[in-house]
């Protein structure tokens, strides 16, 4: 057998073993996932430290913190992101302080958020264990991503618009507001939904920011636990507590694969538009 | 040029915002500098390799176990997640028919999302009775090794891909035209072309693995003390910090302080290098 085609068995058997294995994990959870899954799973409170009854809770607190990372993280990410993409020019040195330190933010270790989410926002701010303080703490977290991505969207916008609002008069404001904005809507939009799908499954940053408590949630100030936290804390530290943990995995792949099926059409018809225009 | 001052305004307002931004990454850094302090200024760095034994009540704070199960594992996610990560991207660009290569590239990316908790929680319930059945307990340095190969697989085949996609068509017609066979055009002209990429990906994929918690947290035991075969149960720098910071006070807490602080040191450099490696690929294209 020559070299080029034991190369070719070779690489055929690796994308067989890789997909094989990705599939056996993928259907180990559907099938496992599937027997508690039911409309009063979703909607229940859990019962016996989460052995029975359903996710209600912890769905709602996993939304709320969602909530307050979007709530915090968008306007910051988009503000940011219009100035280093159409303010720049103005500001060379403002770009070379804020580039570097979001590139080294994406690179920081999701357990080091925790440990600065719990200095900072539980210890510090007084913030204790709350959905607050998980939410801010996802929001550093997602930061870099979603400016990445509301940038792109801006520098994809053509310089024919710029060109066109000046010569209309229009001021740089208002260029903004009325044109670029809308523009780069669907990319910004495509940004902030890969920004959910990374905060959505986040554990390690919310054990001790946002805390365990599975009690629905009063308040933006009370310890709720998020869906990833529960499959982690039903896996490890309830004994028979696989079958709803199997069902909570489950729900949470569906919902990042709805999310990330929005982004993908999203950038498709975003793409779609700058090519005919 | 000048700005009007209706723009002046908002200029201001949105460095304001982009200040804010880019303090986030400072304030990490004093709050755990900040919290590591107390048993920096009581404790000798040298103690956390030459203590008895990591009982961190007791004023013992011997780090080295952790610090060797995280790099056996890094290393040998490595080991098995750069073989398998390269091949998939040259299946991808290179072997499968495009409608199947439309679709394992869906599968990695779909897998590239999936949460570590998931993994892991996989990973404890399905693979380690398995490791088990070879050998017990099952929850092992063997198990997280498999578990994180599995994570970082997508991190290293999607940028490899990119980085093939970035070769030049020119260079492939050019080997072509010389009378290569298919696998010489790959190993002499596309993989070159493409190794700061491949260098690129390799080092996100260490620095995904080192940082990673959850996974290896949920299968490798958490045992902490040095291993002696791949069998042995394990616990890592980042679960260590996961299992104890829920109770963890004074000194016991900022040497936790200290752990994040040299792993957030660590996976920084590794990112930072693999995005100019990245630039790189980039300028030579």
């Amino acid at each position: 057998m020559s070299k080029s085609d034991l190369a070719r068995v070779l690489i055929w058997l690796a994308a067989a073993l890789v997909s094989g294995v990705f599939v056996w994990l993928l259907a180990d959870i559907l099938v496992h996932g599937l027997s508690r899954l039911s409309w009063s799973f979703l909607v229940e409170a859990p019962r016996n430290a989460g052995r029975s009854g359903g996710i209600g809770s912890i769905i709602i607190s996993t939304g709320l913190i969602l909530l307050v990372t979007m709530v915090m993280a968008g306007p910051l990410s988009l503000a940011t992101a219009v100035l280093l993409s159409e303010f720049s020019q103005h500001d060379s040195v403002f770009r070379c302080l804020v580039r570097p330190s979001l590139d080294v933010l994406a690179g920081v270790p999701s357990i080091v958020f925790g440990l600065f989410g719990n200095a900072f926002f539980c210890i510090y701010l007084g913030l204790g264990f709350s959905i607050l303080s998980g939410g801010l703490t996802l929001a550093c977290m997602v930061l870099p991503v979603l400016i990445r991505t509301a940038e792109e969207g801006l520098m994809a916008v053509p310089n024919d618009y710029r060109m066109a609002a000046a010569a209309l008069g229009m001021s740089r404001s208002a260029a903004l507001v009325h044109l670029l904005l809308p523009a780069a809507t669907p990319a910004m939009v495509a940004g902030s939904m890969l920004g959910i799908g990374r905060a959505i499954g986040e554990t390690a940053a919310l054990i001790f920011t946002s805390g365990y408590v599975d009690r629905m949630p009063e308040s933006l100030f009370d310890s709720g636990r998020s869906l990833s936290v529960h499959i982690y804390d039903l896996s490890m530290n309830v004994a028979g507590g696989d079958a709803n943990a199997y069902s909570s995995a489950l729900v949470l792949i569906i919902l990042l694969l709805v999310i990330n099926s929005i982004t993908l059409r999203l950038a498709k018809q975003w793409l779609h538009k700058s090519v005919a225009v | 040029m000048s700005l009007p001052r209706t723009d002046k305004q908002l200029v201001a307002l949105l460095r304001i915002c982009a200040l804010i931004a880019a303090s986030i990454l400072l304030l990490i850094l004093f709050f755990l500098i900040d919290e590591s302090r107390p048993v920096l200024q009581h404790v000798a760095l040298t103690r956390f390799v030459t203590d008895a034994s990591w009982h961190p009540a007791q004023g013992l704070y011997k780090l080295t176990p952790m610090l060797s199960a995280t790099l056996y594992a890094t290393i040998g996610a490595l080991l098995l997640a750069t073989p398998l990560g390269i091949a998939s991207a040259l299946f991808c660009s290179y072997y499968a028919p495009s409608l199947f290569a439309g679709c394992y590239r869906r599968l990695i990316a779909v897998l590239a999302g999936i949460p570590s908790v998931v993994y892991g929680f996989w990973g404890l319930t399905t693979l380690a009775p398995i490791i088990g059945h070879l050998h017990p307990p099952g929850v092992s340095l063997v198990t997280g090794v498999v578990v994180l190969t599995l994570m970082i697989l997508p991190t290293v085949a999607l940028t490899v891909d990119a980085a093939l996609a970035a070769v030049p068509v020119a260079y492939l017609r050019s080997g072509a035209a010389l009378g290569l066979s298919h696998w010489g055009l790959i190993s002499g002209v596309a993989l070159p072309a493409a190794h700061s990429g491949i260098a690129a990906g390799i080092m996100l994929a260490a620095g995904r693995a080192i940082g990673e918690t959850m996974a290896v947290l949920m299968v490798a035991g958490n045992v902490a003390e040095q291993p002696h075969s791949i069998f042995d149960p394990v616990r890592t720098l980042t679960a260590n910090i996961a299992l104890e910071m829920a109770y963890a006070t004074g000194n016991h807490r900022a040497a936790l302080f200290v752990s994040g602080l040299a792993l957030m040191t660590v996976v920084v450099m590794l990112v930072s290098t693999a995005e100019l490696f990245k630039k790189n690929t980039h300028k030579h294209v």
